[in-house]
């Protein structure tokens, strides 16, 4: 059981954290330059924005459930489970960030999902 | 413009792919430099804690790690969510080449047709617009 409620949280805490600094990162803007000075100005307003913080505590979250879950899963049984995150994430485009997903962009998610599951289970 | 954010987009992608496996291979490294870590008692800690945070390659690593996060935020401002979470799974590749150039490890014909998966996923990827949403200014 606490190994379901742990994927869990990787998979949808974790996605979440990170479609949370996207959201962020969409109401602070691009830099106008990648200047170093521009891209610190960028950074200081992004740190102004309460969906960061909300971001780097589900990250967090899900980080020390990932370790707990390696404490006695195996990675190559782990890792192909956590690329449904690829997926989850589009889903959060969808959804959280208004993003529009075309068929083309879900056969290429769809890849990198069984990529990356032939990557850690080829090791 | 058109352009312009593609090569933003592109740019941002491969500072990602290239910095964060870089980073962990580095902090991994730094990390099996201090060899099994004893517990207790806690001055063993801190003698385990100044050997590691005293060595050049854990920095290194941390500054890898920094400019991943900057990249990735950056990315995230110019692009999709969407574009940017899988096409940075491009990183797999970087793993692997690291892992035989740099380390001599041997990479298994199904980790090599995994990243071959990976690489035609991200070319579907890339082939689509990187930004589907308006920014605020």
């Amino acid at each position: 059981m606490l190994e379901y409620i742990l994927f869990g949280l990787i998979i949808v805490v974790g996605t979440g954290g990170e479609l949370c600094l996207g959201r962020a990162m969409k109401e602070t803007g691009e830099p106008e330059k990648f200047r170093p000075s521009a891209v610190l100005r960028l950074l200081g307003r992004a740190l102004r924005v309460k969906w960061i913080w909300i971001g780097v505590a589900m990250m967090a979250t899900a980080f020390f459930s990932l370790l707990l879950l390696l404490s006695f899963e195996d990675v190559s049984f782990v890792v192909p489970v956590t690329a449904l995150s690829y997926l989850v994430g589009a889903l959060g485009g969808i959804f959280f960030l208004g993003e529009r997903v075309s068929w083309q962009r879900w056969i290429g998610i769809a890849l990198v999902c069984i990529g990356v599951t032939l990557v850690v289970i080829g090791r | 413009m058109h352009t312009r954010i593609h090569l933003k987009t592109y740019l941002l992608i491969a500072v990602m792919v290239v910095a964060g496996p870089i980073g962990n291979l580095l902090i991994a490294k730094a990390m099996k430099q201090t060899g099994p870590i004893r517990y207790w008692p806690p001055s063993e800690l801190l003698h385990v804690f100044l050997q590691v945070f005293g060595s050049f390659t854990i920095w290194a690593g941390i500054a890898c790690l920094i400019t991943f996060i900057v990249a990735f935020m950056l990315a995230l401002s110019v692009a999709d969510y969407s574009y940017v979470q899988p096409a940075a799974a491009l990183g797999y590749v970087m793993i692997a080449l690291l892992g035989v150039f740099l380390l001599g490890e041997k990479v298994s014909p199904l980790h090599w047709a995994g990243i071959a998966v990976i690489c035609l996923g991200v070319s579907f990827i890339r082939g689509t617009h990187p930004r589907t949403t308006e920014n605020p200014d």
